[in-house]
């Protein structure tokens, strides 16, 4: 194209047309191959669906067990003659460590959200948000390590010697480790919401005598409350999902206790003690990790889009 | 004004002044948890790794720095072993570099393309509604159901042997991709929505085709940011365990893997079975592979912040 005044007058037409041609085509390849990754997206969740789905079904075929006995049962034992699978104590076990976690997580993180936003000096702010990514980005097997390696000792030692008995694997600590990792996600997606609301509400509550406390608690949370709750929704789905922290803190012993410093198994400690152990390929204990890996994925899913919901539905618009 | 009119226009005044700054307090103590923590984490794996003999005291930086150092290269150079003194990770570093470039050849395209997809072409309508929505959830999607999702897929392909991987770094890799291909995408439509529609619509007014304005303007324009946000899923894989385990990331390889087709393991598989050994003398080696696999991930997110910052110049 740039040669165009070199050309010789009887080629240029040819040339150009060809170039058009083959530009057609290319405009095309591209566009086809840009909406297959886009579709590829779309497969991974039809692919998740289609996989748990097939496989939880051949689970309910090979092993007999009914969808009211597996979602109600409260036995969960497949070395057992008949073997039973009763989802329900593993089910209270992620209930356990997701409620423990949120307990801790949810305070601390929406504090840390409404300092970062409402008081800390721009300075120190600079330092503070990317720590807290920082720590976001630490992979969950060290804070599974750091339960074992710290949290479980500290626990036996302070609560020891007054006459409870501590596990090795314990739903408390793991609940612990879990609350302090989804810390950073509470408090950076809260920040994110708090920071959103309109410098102009604030300055409103200010001019009428408001202090800053009650600017921040009465003013902007309520404001950002709808994004706020959804940031809550997220971490409780992702210490539902959470694995490696729970597998190494709270150990594989499915049972429903109020105690939680015994052993616990979640859903997701289930699945792998599954597929590390000895289950054979194609057994009904093999194809139960799918059908508890369906529960699982319906329960995260349902919460990321009662999330959404949320975020959308009780959105304050302030313009 | 006389006394009621000042307690009518100033009711609660102490308690109103005092619970700003205690209030403030909370939350500056809430904010320092998190410092706390990664205080915590660091120095309790540093102090574990460090807990072999011989012991200095811990004002004495530099001898501990240096048994560190020799330490971690111990381990890197060792291989699983059932005894403490000789346990390393060399396998398992090299499993990780190998994921990491495999799920750089598979995720960095498609999510780029998708995301291209959808900024560039795709008409705004129910079908990209459907897909952005899609993608959000499927960011939400817990780490172990990629695992199993590749473990029917990639590892047994439903039990079609022609078809069926098996536990090799191709799987992990693609299930892996598939687990960051959401993180891709999102971080790749931001960055593309800060280039300038002016500069499309310049290039457009003189007859560049889409792709060309996509190729030669929007993305070396939404380059670093596409960058930034890639490194950071990618060290997001490299930190996985959970999927992995499902997909057969090996307890023990002896050998490392030659092609992607070799059987495998990775860094925190091997700090997950080291971590989990009942033997106290393992909790040193495990704190020595979290330390190497912080430095990579370090090594990584630094780089993320140095091509976002210069890319703000």
């Amino acid at each position: 194209m740039t040669t165009l005044a070199a050309q010789k007058p009887g080629q240029a037409e040819p040339r150009w047309s060809h170039s058009f041609r083959f530009r057609a085509v290319r405009e095309g390849g591209v566009a086809v191959f840009l909406a297959l990754c886009a579709l590829i997206t779309v497969l991974t969740t039809a692919g998740i669906v289609l996989v748990l789905g097939i496989e939880a079904v051949h689970f309910f075929r090979k092993s007999g067990v009914g969808l009211l006995e597996f979602l109600t049962g409260t036995v969960l034992n497949p070395d057992l003659d008949p073997p039973r699978y009763g989802i329900l104590p593993i089910l209270w076990g992620t209930f356990v460590v997701a409620a423990g976690s949120s307990l801790i997580a949810l305070p601390i993180g929406l504090l840390s959200a409404i300092y970062l936003s409402e008081y800390s000096p721009r300075r120190l702010r600079a330092i503070l948000k990317p720590s807290l990514e920082l720590l976001a980005g630490v992979p969950t097997i060290v804070y599974g390590y750091l339960a074992l390696l710290l949290v479980t000792p500290l626990l036996r030692a302070v609560l020891e010697p007054l006459d409870w008995h501590v596990e090795p694997f314990n739903a408390l600590s793991a609940a612990i480790v879990v609350g302090v990792m989804i810390i950073p996600m509470v408090s950076s997606l809260s920040e994110d919401v708090l920071s959103a609301v309109p410098r102009s509400l604030r300055e409103a509550a200010y001019a009428l005598g408001a202090t800053k406390f009650e600017v921040s608690t009465r003013i902007v949370l309520p404001a950002a409350l709808s994004g706020v709750v959804a940031s809550f929704i997220l971490a409780v789905s992702r210490a539902i999902g959470e694995t490696m922290a729970v597998v190494l803190a709270a150990g594989m012993r499915p049972q429903i206790t109020l105690n939680p410093l015994t052993s616990v198994e979640t859903m997701t400690a289930y699945i792998v003690a599954v597929i590390g152990g000895e289950a054979s390929v194609g057994g009904p204990e093999y194809l139960s990790l799918f059908a508890v890996g369906m529960v699982l994925f319906v329960i995260t899913l349902v919460f990321n889009i009662l999330s959404g919901v949320v975020l959308w539905r009780y959105r304050e618009e302030y313009q | 004004m006389n006394r009621t009119a000042t307690a009518q226009y100033e009711p609660r005044r102490l308690l109103r002044r005092l619970a700003g700054p205690l209030f403030g307090l909370a939350c500056f103590g809430a904010t320092l948890t998190g410092v706390l923590v990664l205080t915590v984490l660091l120095g309790s794996i540093v102090t574990t790794a460090l807990s072999r003999p011989p012991s200095f005291s811990w004002y004495a930086l530099g001898a501990n720095v240096g048994k560190l150092v020799a330490y971690l290269r111990t381990l890197a150079g060792g291989l699983q072993a059932s005894e403490p003194a000789r346990a390393g990770f060399r396998a398992g570093i090299a499993g990780s570099l190998w994921l990491l470039g495999l799920v750089a050849v598979f995720a960095i395209p498609v999510g780029v393309g998708a995301a291209v997809f959808l900024e560039e072409y795709a008409t705004a309508g129910r079908v990209r509604k459907f897909i952005q929505m899609n993608i959000a959830n499927l960011a939400g999607v817990p780490s172990i159901v990629y695992g199993i999702l590749g473990l029917a897929l990639f590892v047994r392909a439903f039990g079609l042997k022609g078809l069926a991987l098996g536990p090799s770094l191709w799987a992990g890799a693609l299930t892996l991709g598939l687990l960051v291909l959401p993180v891709v995408v999102i971080a790749t439509q931001e960055a593309l929505r800060t280039v300038p529609q002016s500069l499309r619509q310049a290039a457009l007014a003189l007859g560049a085709t889409r792709w060309q304005v996509v190729r030669d303007h929007v993305l070396p324009g939404a380059l670093p940011g596409i960058l930034t946000g890639t490194i950071l899923a990618l060290s997001r894989a490299i930190g996985e365990t959970a999927p992995l385990l499902m997909v057969g990331a090996a307890a023990s390889i002896l050998r490392l893997p030659r092609s992607p087709f070799d059987r495998y393991t990775a860094l925190p598989v091997e700090i997950y079975n080291y971590a989990k050994e009942p033997n106290t003398a393992f909790q040193a080696v495990a704190a020595g592979g979290i330390l190497i696999l912080l430095l990579l991930l370090l090594t990584m997110n630094a780089s993320a912040i140095i091509i976002r910052n210069r890319s703000r110049q």
